[in-house]
């Protein structure tokens, strides 16, 4: 299914992403999964979280830049292959992946796909029988 | 319209002449109380009577910032101290501030040519002007202040800063006219959007920006942002303080109120008078002030000066908007560099803000310049590789028009620091 991603521009400085989960923390939002892409200067947060719209306003107000994005979040099942299948159905279908990350929750692996057609990419891996997991589920 | 348009207007040959009598008062005045004028003078073998016209005052000595410091605080006064009503002084970054005297007189000059600056933004008695430059020891907010009495407007002397109250004012008294530096304009503009107003909710209609070098790019930004038209005042505190010149609603440059301050553009180098249309040091002599008559006063402010007709009617000659102060210029890897440079470069690529920090130093003997620019809400990419793509296209678009590389590094919003005052644009750590 199509999820909120949050993305928060982040300048290379000791003690900036524990103010960020800091400030979560705070204000009781979960953070189910994230990753931190990294140039010189500057990282770029992006995660996902239990109240992605709250946070958007939380963080703008304490001054950060934020972006929210769609994303696709899709269950493959924790065992040899699972992520193959997934990954496959899509390149098959010509879509091209910006960036992606996962965790493992139980017996499935939740992965989170960016891509420049979000919905194109629901509509294949629906019509492709690949699982999307409930909200709540995994999470 | 019009405040004085006998001197306004004045034809040129008349203005000269007027000049020439006046310059003559002054020098006599100078040699006779302010002993360090005179000895300058003796030195120069010039006796006040070899002074007759204004063609006479290039053959005068220069004054320096460096003479008010070392006669500070009092020393080049040409009154007594009982004559003083009014005393400012300018917040020196390096030693000891430099010092400026009023006497009654001086006052009134003052606001005389404040309210002809008005005038030609068209401010009347209608109007309601907000006075957001800081009133206190620098000049800019009592300035404007006593120009603003003198045309009659209604004048909120709310001073810079406390932006929350700025906008509350500006909506409720209904300010049609704001006076403030360029760069808390713009951050006045830029809180009036996040508060999700937007200029139909003020009735705003011009602005009286100066006491900071600012680009054209910066004047359509504010125009935007506030929905007026913005009019550059200029001055500084040694020669009055603002209404040193302003722009006219023709804005091709300041008219210089010259029966007043007399202008004339050096090479800094040679100190030799060059003509009109030429770029060099804006050198002034407020010949009709009492206090402090400084004779040719050097202003560290690159210009040029024209003495064609102006369309407003004006014959007064107009100086275009300063380069650079010679002081803010910076000389990195040899080449001359000034912040305005880097400001136009941000304005003119619609994907960044005016909102930057110069950094210079020194690593092996070798200038680095390295420009701080913030990352901006509605621009931002959560791409690393399209940030690092508008780093690019800064970094090539500052190469091009500063002629040396700097290294450019995206900052988070609202880290650089924003002033009520003069913005701080340049961090140089070199040791000299």
């Amino acid at each position: 299914m199509l999820i909120k991603q949050l993305s928060v521009f982040l300048e290379n400085k000791t003690g900036r992403l524990t103010e960020i989960t800091g400030i979560l923390d705070e204000h009781g939002i979960d953070i189910s999964t994230f990753s931190i892409a990294d140039s010189t200067d500057f990282g770029m947060l992006r995660m996902i979280t239990d109240d992605p719209c709250r946070a958007e306003n939380i963080l703008k107000e304490k001054g950060f830049a934020v972006k929210t994005t769609d994303v696709v979040r899709l269950a493959v099942p924790h065992s040899p292959g699972g992520l193959h299948g997934a990954l496959r159905t899509l390149s098959d279908n010509g879509i091209a992946i910006d960036y992606m990350y996962a965790y493992a929750a139980g017996e499935n692996a939740v992965v989170v796909i960016r891509s420049d057609a979000p919905e194109r990419v629901m509509e294949i891996l629906r019509r492709h029988g690949h699982r999307f997991p409930e909200p709540g589920e995994n999470d | 319209m019009i405040w004085n348009q006998h001197i306004e207007c004045m034809e040129r040959e008349r203005m000269r002449s007027l000049q020439g009598e006046r310059l003559q008062e002054m020098v006599e005045r100078i040699y006779h109380n302010v002993p360090f004028y005179r000895r300058k003078l003796q030195d120069e073998g010039i006796e006040p009577a070899d002074v007759r016209t204004i063609d006479d005052l290039r053959r005068l000595p220069f004054t320096t910032k460096q003479d008010l410091r070392d006669n500070y605080p009092f020393g080049l006064f040409a009154v007594p101290q009982q004559d003083i009503v009014r005393l400012h002084a300018s917040s020196g970054t390096t030693g000891k501030p430099t010092v400026v005297g009023y006497t009654h007189h001086d006052i009134l000059m003052w606001s005389e040519v404040v309210a002809r600056s008005l005038a030609m933004a068209g401010v009347t008695r209608s109007d309601i002007i907000q006075v957001a430059y800081g009133y206190g020891l620098f000049t800019g907010g009592l300035g404007l202040h006593y120009g603003a009495e003198k045309v009659g407007a209604s004048v909120i002397p709310i001073s810079g800063g406390n932006t929350k109250k700025q906008l509350q004012l500006m909506q409720d008294f209904g300010s049609t006219v704001l006076a403030c530096t360029p760069s808390y304009a713009s951050f006045l503009g830029e809180a009036i959007r996040e508060a999700g107003m937007d200029s139909s909710d003020l009735h705003l209609r011009a602005g009286i920006f100066g006491a900071e070098p600012w680009t054209e790019e910066m004047r359509a930004e504010i125009e935007g942002l506030l929905g007026i038209k913005a009019y550059d005042i200029y001055g500084l505190s040694e020669v009055i303080g603002p209404g040193v010149s302003m722009e006219c609603s023709s804005q091709r440059g300041m008219h210089i109120f010259e029966d007043h301050f007399i202008p004339e553009i050096i090479d800094p180098d040679t100190c030799e008078v060059l003509p009109y249309g030429d770029l060099g040091e804006l050198v002034f002599t407020p010949v009709t002030k009492e206090a402090l008559p400084l004779m040719r006063y050097r202003t560290r402010d690159l210009t040029r000066l024209h003495a064609t007709a102006c369309d407003c009617g004006r014959t007064l000659v107009r100086m275009e908007k300063c380069v650079g102060r010679s002081d803010d210029m910076l000389i990195i890897r040899g080449v001359n560099v000034f912040p305005s440079q880097v400001e136009s470069v941000l304005l003119e690529m619609n994907e960044t803000k005016p909102h930057y920090l110069i950094v210079v130093d020194r690593e092996n003997n070798l200038d680095t310049l390295e420009i701080r620019v913030e990352v901006e809400d509605q621009f931002f990419s959560d791409e690393v590789g399209e940030l690092e793509a508008l780093q690019e296209r800064i970094k090539h678009n500052i190469q091009s028009t500063l002629g040396i590389s700097a290294r450019i590094r995206l900052v988070e919003p609202r880290t650089i620091e924003r002033s009520a005052g003069k913005a701080q644009r340049v961090i140089d750590n070199r040791t000299p």
